[in-house]
């Protein structure tokens, strides 16, 4: 009987095969609570790499095509090479925008750390210049000759210092994710192998008398795969269901906590918990599978 | 119905059993004697193919088991009633479902009305204890339950292993009787039993033939019987 056919099967249900195995009730309940416990977990680990996965994108997206312009010089030569810098801009292929941000600005980016009220004006705080870049981006090295010569305190920071780290990160954040997801799917798998195996040993005596009045090895697996298979596909629904709603009760907050608190689902990432329950089931159907064939082979 | 030719059991030196050369005609009926331990179950095991032989070959419905793959084996048991000494039942279910299961199993549940169920229980006598579940049946209940269970797919063959070993005289009689009715009905029927007095009641009923198992040899036996 192909695999198909075994699944239709398996779906459909058969209330004579299920009565045929004895429910065991200790098998039960540690492959539903397994089960829910593995689901749960999977859910944070899904939603930590989907996190992550915004993450890395967000910054890459937002620094890959900003710059920034540090000039530090003496009072009297700044406004003169901001002005230089913003015409040297102007002129650069690849650069969208190019702007030098106020010192209202400048004090809000230092607020979070040295309070309000900063006298920015009293401080050696560098000027910054702002650039945005267009999709194909613009030649740093010859941008930094350009500045040299034209304004010698201009330092062009493209970001891809910081950035390629912190996008490095939050890749590996997000692999870390997936492999926290094969690795609860591979406990689960080894769990159930186990619960089904336990329970095949203790049912020795029903596999020998169902293959004496002449079931095939596929009907006898059956019964026991599809009680595993709905014992995992349930206990995998409650504990996604937990896990979704745990992640849905995370407190938000604002950009600075972003990370912590966008730990969840936006959208349509909603939808990918779901697939956890029919994942549990179908790894529940082969370890079951796996194991009852294997311990039939033993029985002629 | 069940040839075999220079076949033999076993590992070693000494085989279990050796050197069968058998035919066992479609409607016939045979008793498989021997002391205890000398191989009649393992006899009936090569009939229905729990155990290959390890030399020679055994056809069973003119297929040799040895190539037979799980499933070939497992739908020839189909055409096989077997009673075994220990029943073999599923105690948690009631004896009617145990009686039922070689139907279930083939999936042709539907294919014994509930009147054909009541029928086959009836005529083994087990009508009042049908929802009964097996440990809470008698030897000889057992032994009638199992029976009903082995004749449910209509099978062309029946293997019975001592089906009166746990049952009393009157009951081994009763039992014989369900069985002789099955040969008369054009089965074919083996019975491994130690019980000489049996034997000698069968023969005034139905035409039987007597092997013997002894050292490991299979022959017919005498006419002393």
């Amino acid at each position: 009987m192909s695999v198909a056919t075994n699944l239709m099967a398996l779906l459909r249900g058969e209330v004579q095969a299920d009565r045929i195995v004895p429910r065991t009730g200790q098998t039960a309940r540690l492959t539903l609570a397994v089960s829910a416990a593995m689901a749960f977990l999977a859910v944070f680990a899904l939603a930590l790499s989907l996190a992550s996965g915004r993450l890395a994108d967000r910054w890459s997206a937002a620094l890959a095509q900003s710059a920034t312009i540090r000039l530090s010089a003496a009072d009297d030569q700044i406004e003169i090479q901001t002005r230089a810098i913003l015409t040297v801009l102007s002129q650069t292929p690849g650069v969208t925008e190019a702007r030098a941000m106020s010192d209202d600005e400048q004090r809000a980016l230092l607020e979070p750390w040295f309070g309000p009220d900063l006298p920015v004006g009293d401080l050696p705080v560098p000027r910054l210049i702002e650039i945005i870049e267009d999709e194909t981006g613009f030649d740093a090295a010859g941008l930094r000759q350009r500045l040299a010569a034209e304004a010698p305190g201009a330092v062009l920071d493209d970001h891809t210092r910081w950035r390629r780290p912190l996008v490095a990160a939050a890749d590996r954040l997000r692999m870390l994710g997936w492999l926290s997801l094969s690795l609860i799917l591979g406990a689960t798998a080894a769990m159930i192998t186990l619960a089904a195996q336990a329970a095949l040993a203790s049912n020795v005596q029903v596999l020998r008398v169902m293959r004496l009045v002449g079931a095939q090895d596929s009907y006898i697996a059956r019964a026991f795969v599809r009680r595993f298979t709905h014992r995992a596909l349930t206990g995998a629904a409650i504990g996604a269901a937990l896990g979704m709603l745990a992640i849905a009760l995370m407190p938000r907050a604002a950009q600075e906590g972003a990370f912590l608190t966008g730990l969840g689902f936006q959208g349509l990432d909603w939808l990918w918990p779901l697939t956890i329950p029919p994942l549990a089931a179908v790894t529940a159907f082969w370890a079951t599978r796996i194991a009852a064939f294997r311990t039939l082979k033993g029985l002629r | 119905m069940i040839d075999m030719q220079d076949a033999a059991y076993g590992y070693g030196a000494e085989p279990i059993l050796s050197d069968m050369t058998l035919r066992l005609a479609p409607g016939s009926f045979h008793f498989l004697t021997g002391p205890s331990g000398s191989g009649k179950t393992t006899f009936l095991k090569l009939c229905y193919g729990e155990l290959l032989a390890t030399q020679g070959s055994i056809t069973v419905f003119g297929q040799d088991t040895a190539t037979l793959d799980r499933d070939a084996i497992a739908r020839s048991r189909q055409r096989i009633g077997v009673v075994h000494q220990d029943c073999a039942f599923l105690d948690h279910l009631p004896i009617a479902e145990n009686i039922a299961l070689p139907l279930t199993v083939s999936g042709r549940d539907g294919g014994a009305s509930d009147a054909n169920m009541r029928e086959l229980i009836a005529w083994v006598g087990l009508s009042a204890r049908a929802a009964a579940h097996p440990p809470e049946l008698s030897g000889g209940e057992r032994q009638r339950a199992a029976l009903a269970r082995a004749i449910i797919m209509d099978p062309d063959l029946i293997l019975a292993d001592e089906p009166t070993g746990n049952v009393d005289w009157e009951m081994s009689l009763r039992l014989l009787q369900l069985i002789c009715e099955l040969n008369r009905l054009g089965k074919t029927i083996v019975i491994a039993t130690h019980d000489l007095a049996l034997i000698r009641a069968a023969k005034a009923q139905v035409q039987a033939r007597v092997l013997r198992i002894a050292g490991g040899k299979l022959s017919a036996a005498g006419a002393n019987l």
